[in-house]
């Protein structure tokens, strides 16, 4: 499978993406994600501190998975200079933000992805990596990235759809989810997701399809059983995460006439709690070009952060903390249910 | 065009709730019952919404099969374990009709020579 934009796709227009949604609202009289906010007292919606650094380090991946909000794939060249990632750094080292979070497509194929990470773990950040598990074995330029994590005291988040190789397969490629067990299982032999050693690896559970995920606790019991007992693979969280109506998964959603119903109930599962909790509040995003969003879903719908600080070469901490969050439709996928963050359910 | 000829339609399940506008207080109870019925307990939520499928193909009920099978996906159960659960529905509404024909069984034995 091809990215959206290499198939010459309307979906990898983000101004057609927030067309749809506001049409499919229109038609089935959905509420604005706005006004159901304020509803909930939240109004303006305004974020908390920010805790966390996510940066976007480029749109490249070794696989296309089809829920995929960011498009990415082998044929997307958009990649993170190092001049902006110097940028990254200089923030962190003038402010106080003690969460550096880097995600892509498949960050690690970033030529200067290992220079980031050893820098900011040198700041004495908590560095995150969201790692897409089958990069570990897409070549010998990246059979060390365990014991480079591990000397870095990285802590990995890793996509893992369900236990069982079909519904993992289907939603991110033929193959993936035995490759994902053996890098699970490298990851374990350095010492990831072992308890004491204080290497942590959490791992994440979209739903395979138009559904959204169960609780969170019982469905990381159901993994921590089947993956030990199936595999002796080990890990520490499991956080469920809601598949956003955009981009990959808006194609799927569409093409499989599930669209319609996806959104209503995403509108009719709205929680306030999740509302207050959602990662946009404590959470600021960096796009590969430096440009600065509210959530990574904000940067793939071209919805840049509101206020005059554009760019992570201004950032300007006071400034970003006063500005209001830019919302549209696709919010009520974090707020459904127990709610969806980077780090899980939040209610 | 099929769906509109029929009795059963999808979007009726999501007025469900909608029974309370001439019976509110007995459908409070209900709701209040039926949302006890499926809370954790010593059956996990996810066990009953294994059973609920079950139930669901023996009374035929197409509103609740589309309801317990998305509920199902949603608690993470697999395949096996919901067409597992079909077939222990399946085998007792067979084993409920076999089991009757022990009546028959007499009855031929009675009127035999
Ligand atoms: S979901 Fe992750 S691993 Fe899959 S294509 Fe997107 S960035 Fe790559
Ligand atoms: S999609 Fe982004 S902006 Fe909208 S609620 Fe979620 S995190 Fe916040």
């Amino acid at each position: 499978m091809k990215s959206l934009l290499a198939r010459g796709s309307e979906l990898s227009s983000s101004s057609e993406q927030l067309k749809i949604l506001t049409d499919v609202s229109e038609k089935k009289s959905l509420p604005l994600f706005e006004t159901k906010l304020e509803g909930s007292g939240l109004a303006p919606f305004l974020p908390t501190r920010i805790e966390i650094l996510q940066v976007n380090v480029g749109k490249l991946c070794n696989q296309t998975c089809k829920h995929c909000h960011v498009d990415a794939g082998p044929d997307r060249k958009e990649i993170m200079s190092q001049e902006t990632m110097r940028q990254c750094l200089d923030v962190l080292t003038g402010s106080e933000i003690p969460v550096l979070d880097i995600t892509g497509g498949a960050p690690e194929m970033n030529p200067n992805f290992r220079w980031f990470v050893e820098e900011a773990s040198g700041l004495g950040r908590k560095v995150l990596v969201r790692c897409n598990l089958t990069i570990l074995l897409a070549g010998e330029k990246f059979r060390d990235l365990p014991e480079f994590f591990a000397a870095n005291r990285v802590e990995i988040v890793s996509s893992l759809p369900y236990f069982q190789k079909r519904r993992t397969d289907a939603q991110r490629g033929e193959g993936v989810f035995d490759k994902s067990v053996e890098a699970l299982r490298r990851l374990n032999s350095v010492g990831y997701g072992i308890p004491g050693s204080g290497l942590v690896l959490n791992l994440v559970y979209n739903p395979a399809g138009a559904f959204l995920p169960g609780g969170q606790s019982t469905l990381e019991g159901d993994f921590k059983k089947e993956l030990k007992s199936q595999f002796g693979v080990d890990f520490n969280s499991l956080f469920t995460i809601t598949n956003m109506p955009i981009s990959r998964f808006l194609e799927y959603l569409i093409e499989s006439g599930n669209l319609e119903e996806y959104m209503e109930k995403l509108v009719s599962s709205y929680n306030p709690a999740a509302a207050v909790g959602v990662m946009c509040r404590n959470t600021l995003s960096v796009g590969w070009d430096g440009n600065l969003y509210d959530c990574d879903f904000n940067q793939m719908l071209d919805l840049p952060v509101a206020g005059t600080v554009r760019t992570i070469g201004d950032f300007h901490l006071a400034s970003l903390e006063k500005r209001k969050i830019r919302l549209h439709q696709h919010c009520y996928g974090c707020t459904a249910g127990s709610g969806s963050s980077c780090g899980g359910a939040i209610a | 065009m099929a769906q509109e000829t029929t009795y059963y339609k999808p979007e009726d399940l999501k007025k469900f709730g909608n029974i309370g506008e001439f019976e509110p207080d007995l459908a409070k109870k209900f709701f209040d019952y039926y949302g006890a019925v499926f809370a954790d307990g010593a059956l996990s939520a996810k066990e009953k919404s294994l059973i609920a499928l079950a139930v669901a193909h023996v009374v035929q009920c197409p509103y609740c099969i589309d309801a317990y099978t998305a509920d199902s996906l949603e608690k993470g159960v697999t395949e096996e374990q919901m067409w597992e659960a079909i077939h222990v529905g399946a085998a007792i509404r067979g084993g409920a009709s076999l089991v009757h024909s022990v009546q028959a069984l007499n009855k031929v034995k009675e009127l035999s020579i």
